[in-house]
C-alpha cells in the first residue's frame, strides 16, 4: 500500500467547486499550508470551509478568503482577519459561529459514527436558538448534530505512506478529529518516513483514516504572536502583529 | 501597581496547590505571572496543552508551540499534548478546576456576556461557552467599569450571553464580589477605594455583610 502523493497540486486537482472542506490547526499553528496554497493556486470556488479560525489577511486560509473562494466558513473564533469581517458585514460570505468544545466534538462524532449529543454548552444562549433541549443528569442540554467534511487537509509532523500520522506540539489541535470525519482525507506531513520507522504506540491518527498523504515541500510556520519573556535582555516583550 | 495587575494578584490568592488552571486571554493571562511561593498549578491551554510554561527567550521560540492567545510560550517538565476533543473533554468533563476569564457584563444571577456585541464585534466565542459550562469554578477578572465609567456588573445582561449562571465570584481593581443564591455579596473592597464608591461603580444590588475585608 502507498497513499503518497507527488503533490499538493496533485492532490489539491480532485477537490470540484462547491466542496466542504475541514482544515486543521489552531490560529497559525498547524495548518496545512501547503494544501492551502495549492488549492488557492486552483482556484477551486464555493467552497464549505470548517476550521477552527480564518487565518490572517495574507497566509493560510486568509488567502482563500482573499481570492473569493470561499462562501461558507465554520469558525469558534475569527477575530484576527479584518477581510473575513468585511466580506460577512458585506454579506459575501456566510459564517456559522460554533463553541469551540462543540465543534471539536461534532467532527469528532462524525468521524465516530455518532449521530448527535447532547451538550450542556450554550445553553440559554444564541447557539442553542432553534435546536432541541433537554435536562438530562439535571442540566438542561442542546442537541448537536456531527460537522463532516468532503474532504479533509490536515498537517502532521511525521507521516509514512500508509497514513499513519505523529504531530507535534501544539500543531496536533484539530487536525487528529478532522483526520477522522471527511471522506476523503489529504495529511501533509513534514517528514515522510518508512513504514516502522514510527513507533506503533505513539502513532496518533493510525492510517486507516488518512486517504492520502503528501510531503510538504515549504513551511513558513509563521507566527501571529510572538511574545518573549522580559528576562531576555535582547528584547524584552515584543510583538508582531 | 497597575489596576491590572492588582486584579491578577488577587486572583491568585483563590488558587490552590495542586489546581488545574484555564486563563482567559488578555488579563487573566497575568495571573501566570504571580503564583504564590508555595502553590503549584498546572495551566490548561484549550488548543491542547496541560503544563504551558513562561513566554520564551528568542532562542526557545518555536512556531508549533502556542497557547490558546496564539501567543509563543515554552513548556515545563511534565506538560502533556492532546487533541482538541480530549482538550475540551478535560473543559466540558468538569476536570478544570478554575477558569478566569474577562467579561463585557455580567448579572445578579451571575450570567455571563463576555464574546460578542450585535453589529460591532464579531469574532466568536472561542472556548469561552464551554469553559464557564464545565469548569469546577469561574472568576470574572475584569475593569470595575467600561472605559467611559459605565457599568459592566448589572442587574439584567443586556448583550448576549455566553452561559446562564456561570460566574462564581468577580474580581476587579475596586471589589471582590462572590456571586450566591442571595445575590452579589461584597466580600472585599480595594484599600483605595470604599463600599460607596463600589456601590455607585455597581449597576446591580451589592449585599454588604457586616465584615468586608481589603485587598490592596
Amino acid at each position: 500500500m502507498n497513499k503518497v502523493l507527488a503533490s499538493a497540486e496533485a492532490a489539491v486537482e480532485r477537490i470540484p467547486d462547491g466542496a466542504t472542506i475541514l482544515m486543521g490547526g489552531f490560529g497559525l499553528c498547524g495548518i496545512p499550508e501547503n494544501l492551502i496554497q495549492a488549492l488557492h493556486a486552483r482556484g477551486t470556488k464555493n467552497l464549505t470551509v470548517i476550521s477552527n479560525n480564518a487565518g490572517v489577511d495574507d497566509f493560510g486560509i486568509g488567502i482563500l478568503l482573499k481570492a473569493r473562494q470561499v462562501t461558507k466558513m465554520i469558525s469558534t473564533y475569527v477575530g484576527e482577519n479584518k477581510e473575513f469581517e468585511r466580506q460577512v458585514l458585506a454579506g459575501q460570505l456566510e459564517v456559522e459561529l460554533v463553541p469551540q468544545g462543540t465543534f471539536s466534538e461534532r467532527i469528532r462524532a462524525a468521524g465516530a459514527g455518532i449521530g448527535g449529543f447532547f451538550t450542556p454548552t450554550g445553553y440559554g444562549t444564541l447557539v442553542s436558538e432553534g435546536k432541541e433541549t433537554r435536562v438530562l443528569d439535571g442540566r438542561p442540554q442542546v442537541l448537536e448534530l456531527p460537522l463532516r467534511g468532503d474532504f479533509a487537509f490536515v498537517r502532521a509532523w511525521k507521516g509514512d505512506r500508509v497514513g499513519n500520522l505523529v504531530y507535534r506540539r501544539t500543531a496536533r489541535n484539530f487536525n487528529p478529529i478532522m483526520a477522522t470525519a471527511a471522506a476523503v482525507t489529504f495529511a501533509e506531513v513534514e517528514h515522510l518516513v518508512a513504514p516502522g520507522q514510527i513507533d506503533p504506540d505513539h502513532v496518533v491518527t493510525p492510517g486507516i483514516f488518512v486517504t492520502h498523504v503528501v510531503q510538504g515541500v515549504r513551511y513558513e510556520k509563521r507566527i501571529e504572536r510572538r511574545i518573549l519573556r522580559e528576562d531576555d535582555p535582547r528584547a524584552g516583550v515584543q510583538r508582531t502583529e | 501597581m497597575d489596576i491590572r495587575e492588582r486584579i491578577a494578584k488577587r486572583v491568585t490568592r483563590e488558587l490552590k496547590d495542586g489546581d488545574y488552571v484555564n486563563l482567559g486571554i488578555g488579563l487573566p493571562t497575568l495571573v501566570a505571572s504571580h503564583v504564590p511561593p508555595g502553590i503549584q498549578i498546572t495551566l490548561h491551554s484549550e488548543n491542547g496543552m496541560l503544563g504551558v510554561g513562561p513566554y520564551p527567550l528568542e532562542s526557545e521560540v518555536d512556531p508549533d508551540l502556542i497557547n490558546a492567545g496564539k501567543e509563543t510560550i515554552t513548556e515545563t517538565p511534565g506538560c502533556s499534548y492532546f487533541s482538541s476533543a480530549d482538550s475540551f473533554a478535560m473543559v466540558r468533563g468538569g476536570h478544570i478546576d478554575l477558569t478566569v476569564l474577562g467579561a463585557l457584563q455580567v448579572d445578579e444571577q451571575g450570567n455571563l456576556a463576555n464574546w460578542t456585541i450585535p453589529g460591532k464585534m464579531l469574532k466568536g466565542m472561542g472556548g469561552a461557552m464551554d469553559l464557564v459550562a464545565g469548569a469546577k469554578r469561574v472568576i470574572i477578572a475584569m475593569e470595575h467599569t467600561t472605559r467611559d465609567g459605565g457599568h459592566k456588573i448589572v442587574k439584567h445582561c443586556t448583550l448576549p450571553v455566553t452561559g446562564l449562571r456561570v460566574v462564581n465570584m468577580i474580581v476587579t481593581e475596586m471589589a471582590v464580589i462572590d456571586v450566591t443564591d442571595a445575590g452579589l455579596v461584597l466580600r472585599e473592597v480595594a484599600a483605595d477605594s470604599g463600599v460607596e464608591a463600589v456601590r455607585a461603580a455597581t449597576g446591580a444590588e451589592l449585599v454588604v455583610p457586616a465584615h468586608v475585608g481589603t485587598f490592596s
